[in-house]
């Protein structure tokens, strides 16, 4: 049986430019929890790199990181997530932390 | 208004502790500094592995500082995790600040990396003394849910002062692995009234363990941090000795003692019973008066 974690990345073209900023990060790597961190990427990408222990839920994740990506649309963006088994709730949650976070930064 | 430092995770609890802004941290989450284990055992890492190591101001004074993260894996250590304390206690040997301050929150070895883990907290306790025979005072705090246990309850009597909240608990063994290995009839590590008087702060600073026991809040043990910053322990034959001296004279005490309420008695702190109920502010008048305060 294969007990290796999942990895999953995600590369969507984004509208709302982020700039430059200092990493964020957010959540902490638990049971039922996960960390986020934006960084800033070069171009017009959102990049989302997701390393989880809860394999087997692709599908969940392409929902989740669509959702996200409508609601914020953000360009130049690398979101790396280390999650350990968080609800779809949760991620999004922590996701919208991370974005309220860089937005609280802004000048 | 009361920040509970027992429920911050270790960022919050650093943020909150040091002069506002003034954490540098090194190794941070962007260097992805992680474990080169977990993965293949199928647990996620951390970016910063479990633990936040840098530099920051207390009051104006330069410190070094590192917070487990008691939510990642129990704040074990691992390799890297402790790679990044010796780093630390390391540098401060080299660039001397005021003092250290080892936020700690951990149950020990990381076990999915035993061998690494042990040497990594093996090292830990050699870098500390080395710290401190140069002069460079460590504080341990203890407050987070996840006690200090294992090697890091070692590490934390290895430092000059120990500063811990009431919630916070101190001891080698946890409850869970004390039962696992003796049976719950020797100790019942559901019965939290019984933890907590056995490995908790009020226990802890009864005995001498802990130097200041202070409620669980941020800034409660900022100021602990602050009046103890400037007191190291001293490090020589005499202070070794009066150690041993007062680990005989409880050992002696101990004997036939079946629960911490009659070593307290035996103590001589009044009303013992009720200790577990008193407020942090009403309990310190009544720690006795210990073999030896250097």
């Amino acid at each position: 049986m294969d007990i290796g974690l999942e990895s999953m990345q995600w590369q969507l073209a984004g509208q709302q430019p982020a700039g430059d900023f200092a990493p964020v990060l957010v959540g902490v790597v638990g049971s039922g929890n996960l960390e986020v961190m934006l960084e800033p990427l070069p171009g017009a990408d959102c990049e989302v790199r997701v390393e989880t222990s809860a394999r087997g839920f692709r599908p969940i994740w392409d929902a989740v990181v669509a959702d996200f990506h409508r609601r914020h649309g953000l360009a130049g963006v690398r979101v790396s997530v280390n999650d350990m088994g968080a609800t779809p709730a949760v991620v999004s949650l922590r996701l919208d932390q991370a974005v309220a976070e860089w937005r609280s930064r802004q000048p | 208004m009361n920040l509970s430092y027992s429920e911050c995770s270790a960022r919050e609890r650093l943020a909150a502790l040091l002069d506002a802004g003034s954490f540098h941290e090194w190794l941070p989450p962007q260097a992805r500094i992680t474990s080169p284990h977990l993965a293949q055992l199928g647990v996620p890492s951390s970016f910063d592995d479990g633990v936040a190591i840098g530099r920051g101001r207390l009051a104006g004074q330069a410190v070094f500082v590192a917070a487990q993260e008691g939510a990642f894996m129990g704040g074990g250590v691992g390799e890297v995790h402790g790679a990044k304390l010796v780093g630390l206690l390391r540098r401060a040997q080299r660039e001397r600040p005021r003092a250290v301050l080892l936020l700690a929150e951990s149950g020990g070895v990381r076990l999915h990396e035993a061998n690494a883990g042990l040497i990594g907290v093996s090292e830990v306790m050699r870098a500390v003394f080395d710290l401190r025979a140069a002069g460079v005072p460590v504080l341990v705090l203890i407050g987070g849910a996840n006690g200090c246990f294992g090697g890091m309850g070692l590490v934390a009597r290895c430092a000059d002062r120990v500063i811990i909240s009431d919630v916070g608990r101190l001891a080698m063994s946890g409850p869970e692995v004390i039962e696992a290995s003796h049976g719950v009839e020797e100790f019942d590590a559901r019965d939290r009234a019984l933890v907590w008087r056995t490995t908790g702060g009020k226990h802890r600073y009864l005995l001498g363990d802990a130097d200041a026991l202070v409620d669980d809040d941020v800034a409660a043990f900022r100021q602990a941090s602050l009046d103890w910053l400037h007191r190291p322990r001293p490090m020589d034959l005499a202070a070794l000795e009066a150690e041993h001296t007062l680990l005989a004279e409880r050992q002696r005490q101990a004997q036939g003692c079946d629960d911490a309420r009659e070593l307290w008695q035996r103590l001589g702190v009044p009303e013992p019973a009720s200790v577990p109920d008193l407020e942090v502010a009403a309990l310190r008048p009544l720690r006795p008066a210990l073999p030896e305060t250097p």
